[in-house]
C-alpha cells in the first residue's frame, strides 16, 4: 500500500458522507475536509472532478425489488477504509417496538455481515426461505495495485498524463469502494424488507447493539471446517441428486438454476472482461491525447491546431470511454454478479429442501425397517411425521420465495437493461458532440 | 539508342530544363573565358567565338520564361532564335551550314552531345544548336500538356515564315536547316503528344537522350576539375526554374494517381513471394497510356527505392522509404498461415506500399526518374537482388550503414545555419514523439481487438442465458441484447481496422518519412564532411608548397602548384556542392512539412469519419433494443 493511500482513504469516506447527505450543503462539507487537510488548490480541484464523477455513478443500480416498508430502514450513511479493513456505519429508522430508540447508528465490519449471513443460513426455521447472498469481501487490491504500478512508470509519463492517469485511477478506486457499501446495504435492505427476516433476534442485534460486535475473524481450523462443510455439502448434494423428485415444479426449478447459474456464471465473467476492455481503451485515450499534446506543444506549423482538436477529441473520448466502462459495470455486471449469488443462494434453498425430502424418505425406510422388526414403531413415525412435516413446510415456503425470486429478477434485469441501453445511448450521443465535425444522421 | 527511344517516354521538360541550361551554360561561359579554359583552346575554332557571347544568352533567357507560358513567349523565342540562326550564319562565312548540320547531327547522333559539341566545331553554335530544339519540345510540350494543340501549330508557322524569309546568301543552307527544323519541330510535337517510337528524328531523339543521362553527366562531370564552372548561373538557374516545377507540378498533383491492389502469394515454401498489381492512373502526357497496370513483387518497391536513394539521396532529396522487410510476417505468409494476423500483414503492407508510391510519383523531380516509369509502365523488371535480406548485398549494405553510423558519430558538424540546427532538434524530437504515439496507438489497436472479441464473448454467453431463462419476454431481451452485441462486435473489428490502417499506419508512415528527413540532414553533413576535407587537404598542399619554396626545388614546386589549384578547384567544387545539398534540402523539408499538414489533416479526417459513424451505428443498435428491454414484463 503507497504511503499516499491512507490519506486518500480518509478522503474517499469524506467524499462518502458527502455523497450519501446529498441534502446536506456540499460547499461547506467540502471546505471542511479541505481546510483540515490543508491542501493545495490542485488536488481540491482534481478532488472536486472525482467527486463530480463520483456523483454520476448511481449508487443504487441492483434493484432488489424491496417493499417499501418504513416501518425499518436501513442505510450506511459512512464507511470508512483503512487499510484492508473497512467500517461500515450502519443507520436505521425504524418505528418497530422491538428496538429501544427510533434512529441509531452502528459501526460494523465486514466480517460482523459475515457472521450474520451464517447464523441466518444455520437457523433450522429459515430453511424454506433464500437466505440472501452475503456481500463479497471489499477487493481493493486490484485498483491498489494498478496505483502501485502507476506510482512506478511515473518517469515515463509526461505531469499531465499522469495526473490523468491518478484521476482514472481514484474514481475507479472510489468506485470499487462505492460498490463495497452498496452491496453491504442492499444485503441489509432485503433483510429488512424480508417478512420473516427481518423479526430476527440477530437481526436485530446487529443492528442495534452499539458496541462492538468483536465477531472474531474465522481462524485457521474453522476456515478449513468451512472448506470442510463445503465438501460434504457438495458430496451430499450429488448423493440425494438420485432421489426421486415427487413435484415437478422443483423438479424443473432445479435443472432450471443449475442451467441458469452456470450460463449466468459465464455471462459475469464475460461481462466482466469486457468491461476491462473498454477501461483499457479509455487508458489509451489518456496515453495518445497526452502524446499528441506533446506533439502539438512542440508543432508550429498549421497542423498544430488539428493537432489539438484531435488530441482533445481523445481527451473527450476518454471520458466517455470510461463511462461507459462504469456504466456497464455497473448496469450489467454487477447485475450479473448479485443475480448470479442470489441463485446461488436459491440453490442452496433447493438443497435444502432436497436434503428434508431425503431425510423424509431415510425416516419412512427406518419407519418400514421398525414396522418389520415391530420395534420402536412409534418413535420411527413420529420421526416419519416430522420429517414429512419439516419437508412440506419447507416446499411450501421454497415454492413462495423461488415464485417470486423469479419476479424479482425479471424486474431487476429489466430495469438495469433499459438503463444501460439509454446510457449507451446517451454517452453514444455525448461522444458525437465531441468530433469536431458534426454530422447530421 | 534506337531501342531505348522506342521504348522510354517522350521528353520530359521539367527535368530536362535545368540540366539543358546546364549544359548550355558552361558552353557559354567557357566562350566568354576562353583564354583561362585549357580544354577549348585545345580545340581552338576561331571562327565563331567573337560574335556569340551575346547571342546565346538571348535564347537562355527566353527558353527560362517560356517554359512558364505559352504562345507568346514562345513566338518571342522563335524570334530570338531566328536571330541566332542569321547570326550565327552571317559569323561563319566559310562553311558554317556544314559546321552546324554537323553539330546538329554530332549532339543527336549520340550522348557525347555537350562533351562533344564544343570540341568538335564551332562553340557558339551548340547553345542554339541544342537550346533550339529543346525549345521546340518545351513549346509543344506545354501546348500538348494544356490540350491546347493550336498553340502548337502555330508556332512553327511563323518560325517557316521566317526562316524562308531569311535572305541570305547561303539560302540552301537554310531551307536545309528549315527543313530539318521544321521536321524537328514536327516530330517532337508528334513525340510529346502521341508518342510516335517509329520515328525516330534523331534531335528529338538526342534531347530524349540527353535529358535522360543528364544527371548522370551531370555528376560525373561534377568531380572533374572545371574551374570555370559557372557558380552563379549553375546555382541559382537550375534553383528558380526547379521552384516553378514545384508550383507546376502542384497544379498537376492529381494528375497522376497509383493504387497498389491485390496481394498475391506467388510459389511455396521459403521461395514464395509476395506480388503486387500496381495500377497507375495518369493524364500526364509522358505515359504511353492513361492507365496501366503491372505486377510487382515486394523487392521490386525496394530496389527501386534502393536506385532512387542512389541516385538522389546525396543531392539532398527526400526520398519516401518503402515499408521495411518483416522476416517474421513474411515467415507466417510463406508458410501459408491463413490466420488474421497474416491478412492483417498483407493489408498493412500493401496499405503502405501504395503510400508509398503515390508519395513518390507526387514527388515533382523522383516523378521524372526513369526508373520510376520504369517501375509502373514496364512489364518485366530484372530482379532486385540487392534487397535480399539474406544476401550478400544485403549483408555488404548492412556494413556500409555501420560504418555510416559510425561516419555519423565521429563527424562533428559546427553547424552554421541556425535554421537547420532547429530542423533538425525538430524532426528528432518528433520522431520521438511519433515513435511513442505508435506505441500508444498500437496498444490501443490490440485493445480494441481485445474487446471486439470479449464483447463477442459476451453475445455469445448473453444468448446462451436468453435461451435458460424461463421468462419468455426476458429470455426475448436478452437474445436482442445478444444479436446487439454481437453488432457492436463488428463495430468494434471495424474500430480496430480503421485505427490500425487510419491511425497506427498513418503513424507509422512518418515515422519512416522522419528517417528519410534525418536522412537527408546525413547527407548534408557529409556533404559538409566533403568540403572540409578537402579543405584540410588544400591547407596541407599549401604548406607543402611553402616548404618547397623555402627549401627551394622549383621542379617539385610546379608540380605542387598544379596540385594547390587542383584542390582549390575542389574545394570550391564541394563548397558548392554542400551549398546546393542545403538548398535542397531546405526546399525538400518545407515542400516535406506542407505535404505531411496536408496528409495528415487529411487522413485524421477520414479516421475520424471511420470514428463517428460507428458511434452512430452504436446509436442506433441500442435505441433498436430499447424497445425490447422496456418490453420485459
Amino acid at each position: 500500500m503507497c504511503p499516499k493511500c491512507h490519506v486518500s482513504a480518509r478522503k474517499w469516506q469524506r467524499s462518502v458522507e458527502i455523497f450519501e447527505y446529498r441534502i446536506k450543503p456540499l460547499k461547506s462539507k467540502v471546505t471542511f475536509d479541505f481546510r483540515c487537510k490543508n491542501q493545495n488548490a490542485d488536488e481540491i480541484l482534481n478532488f472536486l472532478k472525482v467527486l463530480e464523477s463520483c456523483f454520476k455513478i448511481q449508487l443504487r443500480s441492483v434493484s432488489v425489488d424491496l417493499n417499501n416498508d418504513a416501518s425499518l430502514v436501513i442505510d450506511i450513511p459512512d464507511a470508512l477504509c483503512e487499510r484492508d479493513m473497512v467500517k461500515f456505519t450502519v443507520h436505521t429508522k425504524t418505528t418497530l417496538s422491538s428496538f429501544q430508540k427510533p434512529d441509531f447508528s452502528v459501526p460494523r465490519q465486514h466480517e460482523d455481515f459475515i457472521w450474520l449471513h451464517d447464523t441466518l443460513v444455520e437457523t433450522e426455521e429459515y430453511a424454506g426461505l433464500i437466505i440472501p447472498p452475503a456481500p463479497p469481501k471489499p477487493d481493493f487490491e486490484s485498483p491498489r495495485e494498478k496505483m502501485h504500478k502507476l506510482g512506478e512508470g511515473e518517469a515515463s509519463m509526461t505531469k499531465e498524463e499522469y495526473a490523468k492517469m491518478k484521476q482514472e485511477l481514484e474514481a475507479e478506486y472510489l468506485a470499487v469502494f462505492k460498490k463495497t457499501v452498496q452491496v453491504h446495504e442492499v444485503f441489509l435492505q432485503r433483510l429488512s424488507s424480508h417478512p420473516v427476516l427481518s423479526k430476527d433476534r440477530n437481526f436485530q442485534i446487529f443492528l442495534e447493539y452499539d458496541q462492538d460486535l468483536s465477531v472474531r475473524r474465522k481462524n485457521a481450523k474453522e476456515m478449513f471446517g468451512g472448506f470442510f462443510k463445503n465438501m460434504v455439502k457438495s458430496a451430499d448434494e450429488v448423493l440425494i441428486s438420485g432421489i426421486k423428485e415427487v413435484d415437478d415444479f422443483f423438479e424443473q426449478e432445479k435443472t432450471f438454476l443449475l442451467d441458469y447459474f452456470s450460463k449466468i456464471k459465464d455471462s459475469t465473467a464475460k461481462a466482466e472482461k469486457m468491461t476491462r476492455s473498454h477501461k483499457n481503451i479509455a487508458d489509451d485515450y489518456i496515453h495518445i491525447s497526452a502524446t499528441l499534446n506533446a506533439i502539438c506543444a512542440e508543432d508550429s506549423t498549421a497542423n498544430k491546431k488539428s493537432l489539438e482538436k484531435l488530441s482533445d477529441l481523445f481527451e473527450k473520448l476518454r471520458k466517455v470511454e470510461g463511462r461507459v466502462a462504469s456504466d456497464q459495470e455497473l448496469k450489467l455486471t454487477e447485475l450479473l454478479r448479485y443475480y448470479m449469488r442470489d441463485i446461488q443462494a436459491a440453490k442452496d434453498l433447493l438443497y435444502r429442501r432436497a436434503r428434508a425430502l431425503a431425510n423424509y424418505e431415510n425416516s419412512n425406510k427406518a419407519l418400514d425397517k421398525a414396522r418389520l422388526k415391530s420395534r420402536d414403531i412409534p418413535q420411527a413415525e413420529e420421526h416419519q411425521q416430522q420429517c414429512l412435516q419439516k419437508f412440506d413446510r419447507l416446499s411450501e415456503s421454497a415454492k413462495k420465495e423461488l415464485t417470486s425470486f423469479k419476479g424479482r429478477r425479471v424486474m431487476a434485469f429489466k430495469k438495469n437493461l433499459v438503463e444501460m441501453a439509454e446510457l449507451e445511448i446517451k454517452h453514444a450521443k455525448v461522444s458525437l458532440t465531441a468530433h469536431p465535425i458534426k454530422h447530421t444522421v | 539508342m534506337a531501342s531505348s527511344s522506342e521504348r522510354s517516354p517522350p521528353p520530359f521538360p521539367e527535368s530536362e530544363d535545368p540540366e539543358v541550361l546546364e549544359a548550355a551554360v558552361p558552353d557559354r561561359d567557357s566562350d566568354e573565358d576562353e583564354a583561362d579554359d585549357p580544354f577549348l583552346s585545345a580545340s581552338n575554332t576561331p571562327l565563331t567565338r567573337k560574335d556569340t557571347p551575346a547571342a546565346p544568352a538571348s535564347p537562355d533567357d527566353s527558353l527560362v520564361t517560356s517554359s512558364q507560358s505559352e504562345h507568346r513567349s514562345a513566338s518571342r523565342s522563335s524570334e530570338d532564335f531566328m536571330d541566332v540562326l542569321n547570326i550565327s550564319a552571317k559569323a561563319a562565312l566559310e562553311d558554317p551550314a556544314d559546321d552546324f548540320v554537323d553539330i546538329l547531327r554530332g549532339g543527336a547522333s549520340a550522348q557525347r552531345g555537350e562533351d562533344d559539341a564544343p570540341a568538335e566545331g564551332g562553340a557558339a553554335d551548340p547553345p542554339a544548336a541544342f537550346t533550339a530544339p529543346v525549345m521546340e519540345l518545351r513549346d509543344g510540350w506545354s501546348a500538348s500538356s494544356t490540350q491546347k494543340p493550336l498553340v502548337s501549330e502555330k508556332i512553327p508557322d511563323p518560325l517557316v515564315e521566317l526562316l524562308g524569309a531569311v535572305p541570305a546568301e547561303p539560302a540552301d543552307i537554310f531551307t536545309e536547316e528549315d527543313d530539318t527544323m521544321s521536321d524537328t519541330r514536327k516530330h517532337s510535337v508528334k513525340n510529346n503528344g502521341v508518342h510516335s517510337a517509329e520515328n525516330t528524328d534523331i534531335i528529338a531523339e538526342a534531347t530524349v537522350e540527353l535529358s535522360l543521362d543528364s544527371p548522370r553527366n551531370e555528376r560525373k562531370k561534377k568531380p572533374t576539375p572545371t574551374p570555370s564552372l559557372p557558380a552563379a548561373a549553375s546555382l541559382t538557374k537550375p534553383e528558380c526554374s526547379a521552384l516553378e516545377e514545384v508550383e507546376e507540378e502542384e497544379e498537376d498533383r492529381c494528375d497522376i494517381s497509383v493504387s497498389v491492389t491485390d496481394p498475391e502469394k506467388i510459389g511455396d515454401g521459403m521461395t514464395a513471394y509476395m506480388a503486387y498489381k500496381v495500377s497507375t492512373e495518369t493524364l500526364l502526357p509522358m505515359f504511353r497510356n492513361k492507365t496501366f497496370t503491372v505486377r510487382r513483387r515486394f523487392s521490386d518497391f525496394l530496389g527501386l527505392y534502393e536506385k532512387l536513394s542512389d541516385k538522389h539521396g546525396p543531392s539532398g532529396l527526400i526520398v519516401p522509404p518503402p515499408p521495411e522487410k518483416s522476416i517474421l510476417g513474411m515467415t507466417k505468409v510463406k508458410v501459408g498461415k491463413e490466420d488474421s494476423s497474416s491478412a492483417d500483414f498483407q493489408e498493412r503492407r500493401r496499405g503502405a506500399l501504395e503510400r508509398y508510391l503515390q508519395r513518390v510519383v507526387n514527388h515533382p523531380l523522383l516523378l521524372q526518374d526513369p526508373d520510376v516509369r520504369e517501375f509502373l509502365e514496364k512489364d518485366e523488371l530484372p530482379r532486385a537482388v540487392s534487397t535480399q535480406a539474406l544476401s550478400g548485398a544485403g549483408f555488404l549494405k548492412m556494413l556500409n550503414r555501420a560504418t555510416d553510423a559510425v561516419s555519423k558519430m565521429t563527424i562533428k558538424m559546427n553547424e552554421s545555419d541556425v535554421w537547420f540546427e532547429e530542423k533538425l532538434q525538430e524532426v528528432e524530437s518528433a520522431d520521438q514523439q511519433f515513435r511513442k504515439l505508435h506505441t500508444m496507438a498500437e496498444s490501443l489497436v490490440v485493445h480494441r481487438k481485445e474487446l471486439s472479441l470479449n464483447t463477442a464473448g459476451f453475445a455469445k454467453s448473453a444468448a446462451m442465458l436468453g435461451s435458460a431463462e424461463d421468462n419468455t419476454a426476458l429470455s426475448r431481451a436478452l437474445s436482442q441484447l445478444a444479436e446487439v452485441e454481437d453488432k457492436i462486435e463488428q463495430l468494434h473489428q471495424d474500430q480496430a481496422a480503421n485505427d490500425t490502417f487510419g491511425f497506427s499506419e498513418l503513424i507509422a508512415d512518418y515515422i519512416r518519412l522522419l528517417g528519410a528527413v534525418r536522412g537527408t540532414f546525413d547527407q548534408r553533413m557529409k556533404a559538409w564532411q566533403r568540403w572540409q576535407d578537402a579543405q584540410a587537404m588544400l591547407q596541407k598542399k599549401r604548406e607543402t608548397e611553402a616548404k618547397l619554396l623555402w627549401a627551394n626545388k622549383p621542379d617539385k614546386l610546379q608540380l605542387a602548384k598544379e596540385e594547390i589549384t587542383e584542390w582549390e578547384a575542389k574545394v570550391t567544387q564541394y563548397e558548392r556542392d554542400f551549398e546546393r545539398v542545403s538548398a535542397t534540402v531546405r526546399k525538400e523539408v518545407l515542400r516535406f512539412q506542407k505535404e505531411k499538414t496536408k496528409n495528415f489533416k487529411r487522413q485524421i479526417m477520414v479516421y475520424l469519419e471511420s470514428l463517428l459513424q460507428s458511434q452512430q451505428q452504436m446509436i442506433k443498435y441500442w435505441e433498436a433494443f430499447l424497445p425490447e428491454a422496456k418490453a420485459i414484463a
